[in-house]
């Protein structure tokens, strides 16, 4: 080993371990540390709200495969609890400090956490880490009288979905109008409520829990805020994730629960305003402007973007001479309800939608979004065939709507899409994905 | 064996579920469910997947890839810390 | 020579052996406008994103005067009428969404894994055979002894058309096949000789849907054939008698010049059929670099629906739209080196069976033919040395492959 301490990569989840290797495999040799705050190397997590909780993965099954040798020391088990950026080491858990000469930040989010009143009960899980999917497959299994699953969103649903598969009788509780509303809009949300309820699933659109109410420490009831109660013995929160920057507060850097604020070529920005060209942030925890989207920072909490985004994070720390722009569009899938849902692009601020490709009747179908006369976002149910295309057209920039003439298509109606107004009190977190 | 699959990627072709049937199987139209940790002796067939594959969407790990890793904590004693959150 | 002719080239018999250097011509523009109207697209890139453009359509007919398929009424009585008057059968190769989809789903439903896999040691046990018929010979006729019979029986297996009579729908098959190819397509007289042709397969299809619903077997068509009795959704017959046709066509028509091909390759690369034999279980990389490097289909044609704006070219509607797969296949932005035949390379992303939503049904099939033929014949020929090269060629541009591989052996082991 060198006497250097070498590039240090706090995270070691998805985008930390195609971070390591995409630094391996741009020539870099130098000594490679992954500290991570879980026990286990880095897994995957999508599988986790919808085979492990079906009971057809065992939650040790999705360790993620490494694409090259990393040659790496491994600090697993061992959050990162503060950054001295000046002395550059980086201080652990258990009171050790960890040198460094480059640092590739890849903390991710923790799923955020019921925090009104029955917050201690037992029943009462979120899903984002193998330890959650393994307790809460263990009580699906018990099984529960009935499942409450707070928020309607990708998680919330795909594991309505599991439930609805194992027999389990499902309430899902959300305030907006539609499931994922909020990065879909009503239009095409309202799709999958008719498959929710087609599936029994009680849906209530429209609903808040104000509280859950326990009996010898185990939950028992959700009370909503418009003064109705659900009788349940067990609890999903499904209210999206927090970006893990709690250990960043002291570093001099933009760092909130939104995000560490990265320029164009994923390097962190300091308080002063420029950024600190040895470090480097990558995955859901990065926020960072996107040129496809005018230069607006977001986040992209999604599987695609943590592995492209570390590729580029690891190429600005080896070629701090020549920093690139970060261009991504971003994408996700789901799997519900039998459908295959995939969507590239960020909807939220259309103020158009247009079913494009087959019909919303048959459940296959391909909707564009459109904002300003242009095209800024796709979803696909059962259709990923044509979504290449349009991924094309909206990352050229084309107008609204995209392609026309087309085959499989009807005659082109434009909805507006039904976001729902923004909740005042977290503006800024919902900018990415819920 | 570690296999993942970049499902932005997959177009439900179902090339691989030929290939490695007890390892790949398609869902509805086009919903690929695959298996993460297929055992060693089916390295062969998942190899024919990862290449059938017409969008390159399957990633494997090749045998021996950790021989130069250290682990300086020992993940089974390891009791999860709690980190500080303001 | 212009490059609004090139095409015109491509299709020349004289340019049937090698007509690589006229698509490296082809590629200096992703999308070229031939003096015919029709556009040739070359480029991997526009290749892969006009592939998943639902403005490119297989249709020959405008959307007025297409029968809508799953209804019996119209299946049985207006459609035939219909397909008089448009002289064109369409199976699903000719079919846009969601048609096509409907018609692949009832297909994939029969095509199912296990009954692929299950062809594993029957395609060993005819390749053997096959090969064993050779013996005492000093020279194999590759074609005519191994890379024709072969898919045909095994299409005729899985189909549940009886292998005997192969004389009869032999001339039936290679009409039909040379129909795919564009000149044929345009030339009126050319497109008559199809039509009588598909009147007359089509009536011994006929006659053995009728056949296999009063004796059902455990084949593909039986299953077709009686989806509808018993109560699920089901093609009519004139989709099912089109799809029979082309399953049959397309199960030998295509798969002769994989393993052909295949062979012509290895015995132009002795080190790499030396590899294979030390080797078998290079065969799956070894097809996959095969399928790049000498695909089946060199090319499918579609139809612009709408102005289609790509690599600096604008398509207009209604133009012939060429995709040139083994053009996109030897791009050198796409691969490095691509004139060169390396199975040990690892990114072998290639269009040797089409993609998006036509892909060939038939590819793992394909593949399981392919590879036990070539890891078979290079363990039991001793000594194959090729008796010319260029071999003479089939005539179709489209569906390229040799019309004969004369291969001198010193014996069978």
């Amino acid at each position: 080993m060198s006497e250097r301490p070498g590039i240090v990569i706090v995270g070691a989840s998805l985008a930390g371990l195609r971070g390591a290797e995409a630094l391996r495999r741009g020539g870099y040799d130098g000594p490679l540390t992954l500290i991570g705050d879980e026990p286990h190397p880095p897994y995957d997590r999508p599988p986790l709200s919808k085979h492990v909780l079906a009971g057809e993965l065992e939650a040790d099954a999705t360790a993620l495969p490494h694409l090259v040798s990393l040659r790496a020391r491994w600090r697993l088990g061992q959050p990162a609890t503060g950054l001295d950026r000046a002395g550059r080491t980086i201080r652990l858990a258990d009171g050790s400090d960890v040198p460094f000469t480059k640092l590739f930040i890849a903390t991710g989010a923790r799923a955020r956490t019921w925090t009104e009143q029955g917050a201690d009960l037992d029943g009462v899980f979120t899903i984002r880490r193998r330890e959650d999917a393994v307790a809460l497959r263990r009580a699906l299994s018990r099984p529960p009288e009935r499942v409450l699953i707070i928020g309607a969103g990708l998680i919330g649903c795909e594991a309505a979905s599991c439930c609805r598969d194992l027999g389990l009788p499902v309430t899902l509780v959300d305030p907006n109008p539609t499931p994922l509303a909020r990065i879909l809009g009503t239009v095409v949300g309202e799709v999958l409520a008719q498959t929710l309820r087609r599936s029994g699933v009680d849906y209530r659109p429209g609903a808040r829990v104000r509280a859950l109410v326990g009996e010898a420490g185990h939950v028992r009831r959700a009370h909503l805020q418009d003064g109705g109660a659900i009788d349940t013995d067990l609890v999903i929160v499904a209210l999206g994730a927090v970006r893990e920057t709690a250990w960043l507060a002291r570093a001099g850097l933009v760092a909130d629960s939104g995000g560490v604020t990265c320029d164009g070529a994923c390097r962190v920005l300091t308080r002063e305003g420029p950024p600190d060209v040895d470090i480097v942030a990558a995955g859901d925890v990065a926020r960072w402007p996107n040129p496809i989207y005018g230069g607006r920072a977001i986040t992209v909490e999604h599987w695609g973007n943590a592995v492209e985004q570390a590729a580029h994070a690891a190429s600005s720390l080896l070629r701090p001479a020549q920093p690139k722009p970060y261009v991504h569009l971003p994408a996700f899938w789901s799997s519900q309800f039998g459908l295959n849902i995939k969507a590239v692009g960020l909807a939220d601020g259309a103020d158009a939608v247009a079913i494009v490709q087959g019909d919303r009747a048959s459940r296959r179908f391909l909707a564009v979004y459109g904002r300003d006369g242009r095209s800024v976002a796709a979803v696909s149910f059962d259709q990923a065939r044509w979504l290449p295309a349009y991924a094309d057209r909206i990352l050229a920039g084309a107008p609204f709507p995209p392609i026309l003439d087309a085959t499989d298509q009807r005659r082109i109606e434009t909805l507006a899409p039904g976001f729902p107004p923004l909740r005042t009190e977290r503006p800024v977190l919902e900018m990415a994905h819920v | 064996m570690r296999v993942v699959v970049d499902l932005n990627r997959c177009q439900g072709y179902a090339q691989c579920c030929y290939a490695a049937p007890e390892s790949f199987a398609l869902r509805g139209h086009e919903i690929l469910f695959y298996d993460p940790a297929p055992p060693d002796e089916a390295r062969a067939r998942i190899e024919r997947a990862r290449l059938a594959c017409p969008v390159r969407a399957i990633f494997v790990e090749a045998a021996d890839l950790h021989a130069a890793d250290v682990q300086e904590s020992d993940p089974s004693k390891v009791d999860l810390p709690k980190v500080d959150r303001p | 020579m212009s490059d609004d002719t090139l095409f015109a080239e491509v299709l020349d018999g004289a340019n049937r052996a090698n007509p690589y250097p006229i698509y490296e011509r082809l590629r200096r523009r992703p999308v070229s406008r031939q003096r015919d109207g029709a556009y040739v697209v070359s480029t991997h890139a526009a290749i892969r994103s006009l592939l998943f453009d639902p403005r490119l359509s297989s249709e020959d007919l405008p959307p007025s005067r297409r029968p809508r398929t799953g209804n019996p009424f119209k299946d049985w009585i207006i459609n035939p009428l219909k397909n008089r008057v448009a002289t064109a059968h369409r199976p699903l190769i000719f079919r846009d969404p969601p048609d096509h989809d409907t018609l692949r789903g009832f297909v994939m439903k029969e095509f199912t894994i296990a009954r692929v896999n299950n062809l594993h040691g029957r395609v060993e046990a005819l390749v053997d055979t096959l090969i064993e018929r050779c013996r005492g010979r000093d020279e194999v006729c590759l074609v005519e002894d191994l890379s024709y019979p072969l898919p045909v029986a095994v299409i005729c297996e899985l189909l549940g058309v009886p292998e005997a009579d192969e004389p009869q729908f032999h001339a039936w098959a290679t009409q039909l096949a040379t129909a795919l190819e564009p000149d044929a397509r345009r030339d009126e007289e050319a497109r008559r000789a199809t039509v009588t042709t598909f009147d007359a397969i089509a009536a011994y299809m006929r006659r053995l849907i009728r056949d296999k619903r009063r004796h059902p077997a455990d084949d593909m068509l039986s299953g077709l054939a009686r989806r509808g009795d018993r109560g699920e959704p089901a093609m009519g017959d004139v989709d099912l008698i089109s799809t029979a046709v082309l399953l049959l066509v397309a199960g030998h028509e295509t798969t002769v010049n994989l393993i052909t091909n295949g062979m012509l390759t290895l015995l132009r690369h002795p080190q790499e059929l030396a590899r294979l034999k030390a080797d078998p279980e290079r065969a799956p990389r070894l097809i996959e670099e095969l399928l790049r490097y000498e695909p089946p289909v060199h090319f499918r044609t579609r139809k612009a629906l709408g102005a289609i704006e790509i690599g600096g070219t604008t398509i207009p509607p209604g133009a012939p739209v060429v995709l040139l797969f083994a053009s996109g296949n030897r791009d050198p932005e796409r691969f490095s080196d691509p004139d060169r035949f390396d199975p040990s390379r690892d990114d072998i992303q290639h269009f040797g069976f089409g993609g998006g939503l036509h892909y060939c049904v038939g590819a793992p099939l394909a593949r399981i033919e392919a590879e036990i033929a070539l890891v078979t014949l290079c363990r039991r020929l001793v000594e194959p040395r090729l008796m010319a090269d260029p071999p003479s060629y089939r005539a179709g541009a489209s569906l390229r492959g040799p019309s004969n591989l004369g291969i001198h052996i010193a014996g069978i082991v």
